[in-house]
């Protein structure tokens, strides 16, 4: 009854929703958990497609998305508490230091 | 018929909760919003009988990722005020973007079922009791196939860890 | 006579899984409870072990004190502070007891008691899900805007992480040995080894015992609660009804901690010696027991000041001796005996949970509190490290028995003793450092009056 459609369409929106939310968002932080959104929908899509073909490669590789998203969030936060350290600022418009 | 409530629902919950999510003003408010909608992804695997990715998205995301995010909201938390979007011109980027990507797959996937001998072969999934125990399969896969990625995984984790704490490391003779 | 068909699907739902929607049901309702009375019996040992008697007015022996603790804290004012996140203020103890509450549903109190029809994942889906409580720490600490909170909230959640991941690496010990993730299988392999994990690895058992007293936030790991040094940590502007929601989270966690104990070290619901058959005549002793706490009440009842403490002795003997009835009954009756590993079953395992708890209030009792830094020390520098070691050496040990063909027992000991000296040489270096730092040197350079 749950076709492989509706899993495509719901990694779909959450996709759409966390690239919405990369680019509109000011405060950077709330751009990472976006960017984690992302991350996620691409893994539902995964799995599903790992439980229709029976191959647990989808599975594994959705486990290796889930380590890297955790290594780049440490890293991605790092740079967010030195920069404020800096600048004060987590907003985007005001990290302009570069600007000429 | 179980399969197809759990499934509403847990897409349901994951999709208001991200919707949310990208507009509260609070960050507190859009990390709780995040845990709520990583835990029905969690459920979603659930459904998918991937016991251990669940189980490893709600250890790892939910108690690692996003315990980590909420501490640094709370580190660097500015006043409510001053957030609100100034980028009227962003939004309609961002609403564009969105409707061509989410026209274009659309119209690939359910084209692509109509032409015979192209497009995707989407076969029916195994009967639920019929499935190997999800962790042995995943284990036997990890340390035989992928034996490789997953010792790279673990270096790149070490990178990341050191990265972090150089980065966010206090210099004391500044 | 047709249904229609989701009310047909309601009814094959309802047949296929009633006993574990009973279960769940008694968990939510016992749990709270249960976790009401080990406040009492903790007030009670800590009465004891100070020579004096504890709460003795409410109730018969202070027995209804729980009804009366939570009559009060049901009736109290709830105060929420100014400029707080009303929101997140409220759902922040939801948090930390849904998570302890969840992670009961996969723990198995008897071969038969399982909310979570022997998941895949068994005993992962318990440390995760109860893992989840940190979420409720940190957003109560943060939500109360009072820095007292914020501090605790810090320090809980820090300590927290740490000794997660020394607990996780200790059980990955047991879990080596046991072959499998599931909490039922994981018995089965004890039973079929015929010796609880706790002789094949005992530094592992003695890891987990620490690190989950700091998981509880227990003395002597509770810097982060204690009253002294930060009023009440993240609990400080919880009042009434909200603060036993974190209380009552805090017991079941400990209640969780302690099954999982038991499940893999103490053996789960099987008996002492399980395989040995002419030690058979142990099936006896869970209604001797009962029995023996009986006739102890009726030889208490006598020494009893007042009239209705008597009477109330001789009722609490009469109930025992009952049990101990209902428990022996199905040792003769032979049409009965299909009962007789879940009854029995769930006393074992709940014996040895009390027994495990029952060390947590000891130690409470007996050990000052530990200093932040020694705190982080001891999770980052000795057990994490430690536990990797014992890791490694009981791969060691398995493969000196399946390849090499050692006696198990021989092997066991080789490599507990091998990880006992890592221990001893990490505790050597922590003390040379403690050392260092207070050394006559630097006591001479910090010293006010020198010179």
């Amino acid at each position: 009854m749950i076709s492989p459609a509706h899993y495509l369409f719901l990694s779909l929106a959450l996709f759409l929703i966390g690239a919405i939310g990369v680019i509109t968002r000011r405060n950077v932080i709330v751009v990472l958990m976006s960017i984690e959104l992302i991350l996620n929908a691409v893994n539902i899509n995964l799995v599903a497609f790992s439980r229709i073909f029976g191959d647990v490669s989808g599975q594994v590789f959705a486990l290796f998305i889930i380590a890297d998203a955790a290594a780049e969030a440490a890293v991605g936060l790092g740079i967010i508490i030195a920069f404020f350290r800096n600048r004060e600022t987590v907003f985007a418009d005001e990290m302009d230091l570069l600007k000429w | 018929m179980l399969d197809s409530i759990t499934f509403y629902f847990f897409a349901g919950v994951a999709v208001l909760s991200a919707a949310l999510m990208v507009t509260r003003r609070n960050a507190v408010h859009s990390a709780v919003l995040l845990v709520t909608t990583l835990l029905a992804t969690a459920g979603i695997f659930l459904q998918l009988r991937a016991e251990f990715i669940f189980i490893t998205q709600i250890i790892l995301y939910v108690g690692g990722i996003m315990v980590l995010f909420i501490f640094v909201i709370m580190l660097v938390r500015l006043d409510v005020a001053l957030q609100h979007m100034r980028f009227r011109l962003q939004r309609w980027v961002a609403l564009f973007v969105a409707l061509a990507l989410g026209v274009e797959i659309t119209v690939v996937f359910l084209f692509a079922r109509r032409l015979p001998g192209q497009g995707l072969l989407i076969q029916e999934p195994a009967p639920a009791d019929k499935l190997p125990p999800n962790t042995e399969e995943l284990a036997r896969s990890l340390f035989s196939s992928y034996l490789l990625p997953f010792e790279i995984a673990s270096v790149l984790l070490l990178v990341a860890m050191v990265g972090a704490v150089v980065m966010a490391k206090k210099r004391i003779d500044q | 006579m047709t249904l229609p068909p989701s009310l047909e699907a309601i009814l094959t739902f309802l047949q296929n899984w009633w006993v574990e929607i009973v279960c769940g049901v008694v968990i939510v309702a016992v749990v709270p409870l249960i976790a009401g009375y080990v406040v009492l019996v903790e007030r009670k040992l800590m009465a004891d072990m100070q020579a004096r008697l504890g709460p003795m007015r409410v109730g018969p022996h202070g027995l209804l004190q729980p009804i009366a603790d939570a009559l009060k804290l049901l009736i109290k004012e709830d105060l929420i502070p100014d400029n707080a996140d009303k929101l997140i203020f409220w759902l922040a103890p939801v948090i930390s007891m849904v998570a302890a509450m969840t992670s009961m549903g996969a723990i198995a109190f008897g071969p038969t008691f399982q909310v979570a029809r022997d998941i895949n994942v068994g005993i992962l889906f318990v440390i995760g899900v109860s893992s989840l409580g940190l979420l409720g720490i940190i957003l109560g600490g943060w939500a109360s805007n009072s820095h007292y909170s914020i501090i605790g909230a810090i320090r809980s959640t820090a300590q927290l992480v740490s000794y997660e991941t020394a607990a996780g690496l200790a059980i990955v010990g047991a879990l080596l040995l046991a072959g499998t993730l599931r909490i039922r299988a994981i018995v089965d392999a004890q039973q079929q080894l015929g010796v609880w994990f706790i002789f094949l690895t005992p530094v592992a058992f003695f890891i987990y015992l620490v690190a989950s007293i700091a998981e509880t936030n227990r003395a002597p790991f509770d810097l982060p609660e204690a009253e002294s040094e930060l009023v009440a940590g993240y609990m400080t502007e919880y009042s009434g009804f909200r603060w036993s929601l974190y209380f009552l989270g805090e017991y079941a966690n400990m209640i969780v901690v302690g099954s999982v104990a038991t499940t893999l070290f103490l053996g789960g619901w099987l008996r002492p010696f399980p395989n040995v058959h002419w030690l058979d005549w142990l099936d006896f002793l869970p209604p001797l027991i009962i029995a023996a706490v009986g006739v102890y009440c009726i030889y208490r009842a006598g020494k009893q000041p007042v009239e209705i403490q008597i009477w109330f002795m001789w009722a609490v003997a009469l109930t025992c001796f009952a049990v101990a009835v209902i428990f022996a009954v199905p040792l003769f009756v032979t049409s009965l005996k299909f009962i007789l590993p879940g009854l029995h079953g769930a006393f074992w395992f709940l014996l040895k949970v009390s027994g495990y708890i029952y060390l947590f209030m000891w130690l409470r009792f007996t050990l000052p509190r530990y200093r932040f830094d020694q705190l982080m020390h001891l999770g980052w520098y000795i057990l994490i490290p430690l536990a990797i070691v014992n890791v490694l050496a009981i791969g060691v040990a398995m493969i000196l028995e399946s390849e090499f063909g050692w006696n198990r027992w021989f092997a066991a000991l080789l490599t507990s003793l091998f990880t006992l000296g890592i221990a001893a040489f990490l505790v050597n270096l922590y003390d040379k450092r403690t050392a260092a730092a207070s050394s006559p040197a630097t006591a001479a350079a910090r010293n006010p009056y020198a010179g």
